[in-house]
């Protein structure tokens, strides 16, 4: 028995030795890389000091092309300001992005932002999803780096009382709120039906839609789910067409919303489609074709093509990285946020940038930015948009 | 390897500075792992020594007694809310960890018995499919009993839960002992040691007691086992109630550990996973069940450094690392295994099971030779 | 009642799409008793490849109508699909046939994985729309709605399954098939060359996986490539539902599990009180799943066997 386990828990040694091993070299070459910069920027790198930046986001999975253009987002921001050259307390500044890819998974998320801490990056930018943020907003606060998320939505994410978590997108409530008097007033709705993806996300957004909607004197007459894989929506929307409702509000992302209006028109359901900034996007008009036509959703902060700088900003990104998914101009936001931050306090150091950051007034390409004493971004605007001919129109 | 062990085992002496060398070895493990590879890799250290309980709980479902269990994660998700409803403010209940981590593994098996029960007439694929129905109907039910009573937060999950704490003594904060800064990942890389190695040890001594003979005859032939005496019935229900006691275990510590709990952690795909451990390693074996977990954990991680690789081989990054990394792990699994098929460590017996007649011939002969001696 | 006979019709042909998913699955697992977790992939790699086609013939501008060029597209993403087929088994599994039963789910896993993450390499990470170039109709009978597609689907599933049957039980290779699936050792000594018969298994199966990928692809009108998995699961639940290995049973597996998220997502909530809703609908099925097993531990139409030494 004794022979055993030592054969066991020798192996085990041997095992993590081994791990531990082959995984130094590779990690002695990382750390060596940046004193060893590629030749292109040698002319720069030479004299300027590097400032790690990270971006986290989901690169693998069912949300891996949302991830991949927060993380576009945050490259382009990094990227302009390198090339204007940017001065910091003296030195010449080169920005350098470290991507993570936390796959929506919570425990990763926790691994990389220590990996991110670790390396020593002065602000993070992410994650995407409130269920990884969260998590990884303590690691963050423990090591007193700001967390700047350019798409986290749950309430929870910046109540729970850390000075390093904020965010530039609206919180469910604030976004909630708009919609829900947005279906109410405007649309009309007295027979309101909810659906969600059983997200974070998702069922955030629509608990507060059904709150405010019914404190507006609307009745919820139906209240259905599905999940952020499901493709097949006809069962809950034949239940929903039982009820008759004038609005159907659907809290969720566009790969379920894009199917779902197709299939309310083949079952003949002639509810106002509404949704959230999950499916305020070019794709959904896509997948959904003519059937999207006239389809409501928000976003929040103004629109782009309103805002000095925006247009400007989506021309330059289709060209470099392709259609602009979703959440690009809020990390591109969020990354010209944080590095003004650090030029106004004059210091890479999150300690002394990170109290000038919490009070910054910025005007960005997605709007106004500004937080307040929890680090919600302040007023936060949410602007609606409708589907004519093809593309969202803001609706004024 | 092997010449190196079995010298060990002829000379006590160098057994005991084996010995000697492997405690310390694990005690200074942590330091060792942020002197050399950095902070993060601690945390990865805590998250391999969890999912080596998790594996060895999953073994001795699938390893001993034969039963293929896709649902493992529902244990470890039942363990893991439980620990996370009574010890935060979700209900404003803080018991403490003592009463806790036992108290999961107890409803944890409580649940195994309760997955085991209807599944009992069920073999190989068909047992697999429930398992998963099961781990899925927890995951579903924990996703969605927000309303119309707040039971579980639905998806939002459960967030500020109590770290563990010994009289006073937080695992969660920055601890100063002998001028060293001893941040949470390094105490609960401690804790989570103590309860690795007390699951080794209880896995070691189940293989060879009465119960875990028991298991082989079922796994290796169940109308036999039946026919030779073994109540097969309560036999596998033991085997469920085990491993998902230890599945159960490991989720409390998970919560304590992470302080945040969501359905997302438990899916479908983390249960694959952990039997993925277990049949890469070597199931039954609990050395090859170890070096699977570490392996799988670790290279996942591992392979981020993918892209620095790549700047440091060529001056620049060629192929996103994100897109690279999975594609990487998956065909680890599949070379792995073409060359490996009955594990990296394969069990005796199932050694034995595969290799060509004479060969087992002369280990037979070997082994009962050995055991005159 | 107009509700009720919707949803049967919703759960129709939701179910005709696990079917033609799990026809594939039932088949490989019928000549191997391998669960080919990687069979939803290649039902992911056939719609993306239809849609590339489909892409490409719509960029050449040939005046064809929607429908030939979808049969097109269908045509190319078989061709991949079967090729695709072929060279799965030969890498990962063909090495593991002797090996303990275990070993090839991983490999199995593992090709999901690769093939996921290449798909992922080759069309990018954003959702594929299908592009509207067939011509919908709607029909309404009782009051409740069906389309042409959604016809199309369901008698294209039954097809499916009336072809492998006649394969299976009419043909010669359908019979070197059933002896494979027997005892291989003793088909080999028969004359049958097991390993070809077990290589046009897999191209047969990943032939109709591919047309399943493109029905669905239609039908839902985009493609994305984590799309298999969630679908393997549901074609791997529905056929183990109706007896995993068994033609029949895959049909009906696929069709009850539709037909049990259908009304199991419009009823739970009203038999319930409003306490549970349709968002249990997944473990509702699940929960039939494991009450159909009770009774029946092989599934509704699979043999009772012995398991195989």
């Amino acid at each position: 028995m004794l022979q055993k386990l030592s054969i066991s828990v020798l192996s085990c040694l041997f095992a993590l030795g081994l791990g531990a091993c082959g995984k130094g070299d590779e990690f002695s070459m990382t750390t060596s890389t940046p004193t060893t910069p590629p030749s292109k920027s040698a002319n720069i790198a030479e004299v300027a000091e590097i400032v790690k930046i990270g971006s986290v986001s989901p690169l693998t999975g069912p949300q891996a092309h949302l991830g991949k253009d927060n993380e576009s987002g945050v490259r382009m921001a990094i990227d302009e300001y390198n090339q204007a050259g940017v001065t910091i307390g003296g030195k010449k500044i080169q920005f350098k992005l470290l991507s993570e890819d936390d796959q929506t998974d919570p425990k990763t998320a926790t691994i990389v932002a220590q990996k991110l801490v670790d390396e020593g990056v002065v602000g993070v930018i992410g994650h995407l999803n409130s269920g990884t943020s969260i998590p990884a907003s303590k690691i963050y606060s423990d090591a007193g780096i700001p967390q700047i998320s350019p798409s986290a939505t749950a309430v929870t994410y910046t109540n729970q009382g850390f000075k390093t978590a904020m965010r530039v997108m609206t919180n469910d409530a604030q976004q909630g709120k708009v919609l829900g008097e947005f279906a109410v007033n405007v649309l009309k709705g007295k027979k309101i039906a909810i659906i969600d993806d059983r997200t974070a996300y998702g069922q955030g957004l629509a608990d507060e839609v059904a709150k405010v909607a019914q404190a507006a004197g609307s009745q919820v007459v139906a209240r259905e789910f599905t999940t952020d894989r499901s493709t097949d929506f006809m069962a809950i929307l034949t239940a929903i067409k039982g009820k008759s409702p004038d609005v159907l509000f659907f809290g969720g992302m566009e790969p379920q919303a894009g199917p779902m209006v197709k299939q309310m028109k083949m079952l003949g359901l002639k509810a106002q489609y509404l949704g959230g900034d999950g499916m305020q996007m070019a794709e959904f008009v896509q997948i959904a074709g003519a059937d999207g036509e006239g389809v409501y959703a928000s976003s929040p902060g103004n629109p782009l093509e309103k805002m000095p700088g925006g247009l400007e900003f989506s021309k330059k990104f289709t060209a470099k990285y392709g259609k602009i998914q979703l959440y690009a101009p809020y990390a591109y936001d969020a990354t010209n946020v944080l590095i003004e931050a650090m030029k106004k306090a004059d210091s890479t150091v999150p300690a002394k940038f990170l109290p000038v950051l919490a009070t910054l007034s910025y005007s960005g390409i997605t709007g106004p930015i500004a937080f307040d004493e929890k680090g919600d971004i302040k007023g936060g605007a949410v602007t609606l948009y409708r589907v004519q001919k093809g593309a969202w129109v803001p609706v004024p | 390897m092997n010449a190196i062990l079995s010298k060990l085992r002829a000379d006590r002496r160098l057994l005991w500075i084996a010995y000697l060398g492997l405690v310390l070895l694990l005690t200074t493990m942590p330091f060792l792992t942020e002197m050399g590879l950095g902070r993060s890799w601690v945390r990865i250290l805590d998250f391999v020594l969890l999912y080596m309980m998790l594996a060895l709980g999953l073994n001795i479902v699938v390893g001993y007694a034969g039963l293929l269990d896709l649902g493992y994660v529902g244990f470890y998700a039942v363990g893991a809310y439980l620990y996370a409803l009574l010890a935060s403010p979700h209900f404003g209940l803080h018991l403490p960890f003592w009463l806790l981590l036992p108290m999961g593994a107890l409803i944890a098996g409580l649940f195994g018995v309760l997955l085991g029960a209807p599944t009992l007439r069920l073999r190989g694929d068909y047992l697999a499919i429930v398992t998963l129905g099961f781990g899925e109907i927890i995951r579903v039910f924990l996703n969605n009993l927000n309303a119309p009573i707040n039971l579980t937060n639905g998806p939002q999950g459960v967030n500020l839960i109590d770290p563990i704490s010994v009289n006073g003594f937080s695992f969660g904060g920055m601890h100063q002992v002998f001028g060293l800064n001893f941040p949470s990942t390094y105490s609960y890389y401690y804790l989570f040691l103590v309860l690795t190695l007390l699951i080794i040890f209880v896995s070691i001594r189940l293989e060879d007691s009465r119960i875990g003979r028991a298991w082989a005859a079922i796994r290796e032939d169940e109308v036999a086992a039946e026919a030779m005496g073994i109540r097969t019935r309560n036999v596998k229900l033991l085997a469920f109630a085990m491993g998902a006691s230890f599945g159960g275990v490991s989720g409390g510590l998970f919560a304590a550990f992470q302080g945040f709990v969501s359905p997302e952690s438990f899916n479908l795909m983390e249960s694959v996973m952990i039997l993925c451990m277990i049949v890469l390693g070597g199931m039954g074996n609990i050395a090859g069940v170890i070096l699977g977990a570490v392996l799988l954990t670790t290279l996942p991680e591992a392979l981020r450094y993918l892209g620095p690789l790549q700047e440091f081989l060529f001056g620049e990054v060629l192929v996103d690392p994100s897109n690279l990394r999975m594609l990487v792990f998956g065909l680890a699994l599949i070379i792995i295994m073409i060359f490996r098929p009955a594990g990296l460590l394969p069990s005796s017996r199932r050694k034995r099971e595969l290799q060509p007649e004479p060969e087992v011939a002369a280990q037979e002969q070997a082994t009962v030779y050995d055991s005159k001696r | 009642m107009d509700i009720f006979l919707q949803q049967l019709v919703n759960g129709l042909v939701l179910g005709s799409v696990y079917a033609l998913v799990a026809l594939g699955y039932t088949m490989v697992y019928g000549i191997l008793e391998l669960i080919n977790f990687a069979h939803g992939e290649v039902t992911m790699v056939g719609a993306l490849v239809s849609l590339a086609a489909i892409g490409a013939i719509l960029g050449m501008g040939l005046p064809l109508p929607g429908v030939v060029i979808v049969l097109l597209g269908l045509l190319v993403a078989m061709a991949v699909c079967a090729a695709l087929g072929f060279l799965i088994e030969r890498v990962a599994y063909r090495p593991l046939r002797n090996a303990p039963r275990l070993a090839p789910l991983i490999t199995a896993i593992g090709v999901s994985i690769v093939l996921q993450n290449v798909a992922m390499l080759i069309w990018g990470k954003q959702y594929i729309p299908f592009p509207a170039i067939l011509p919908i109709e709607r029909y309404e009978f009782l009051g409740a709605t069906i389309t042409n597609l959604q016809i199309f689907i369901v008698l294209l599933s039954f097809c499916a399954m009336g072809g492998l049957v006649l394969l299976i039980n009419r043909t010669r290779l359908g019979r070197a098939m059933r002896a494979t699936a027997q005892a291989p050792q003793v088909a080999s000594l028969m004359g049958v060359n097991v390993n070809s018969i077990i290589s046009l298994t897999f191209i047969l199966g990943s032939m109709l996986a591919a047309v399943a990928g493109v029905m669905v692809s239609a039908y839902y009108g985009l493609a994305h490539y984590y799309m298999g998995f969630l679908l393997g699961l549901k074609a791997f639940t529905a056929a183990v539902l109706g007896g995993i290995g068994n033609v029949g049973g895959a049909m009906l597996g696929g069709l009850l599990l539709g037909i049990i998220e259908s009304l199991g997502a419009s009823y739970i909530g009203p038999l319930t009180g409003g306490v549970l809703g349709s968002h249990y609908q997944d473990a509702f099925a699940f929960f039939v799943l494991i009450l159909v097993l009770v009774f029946r531990p092989s599934g509704l139409m699979g043999e009772r066997v012995a398991e195989r030494p």
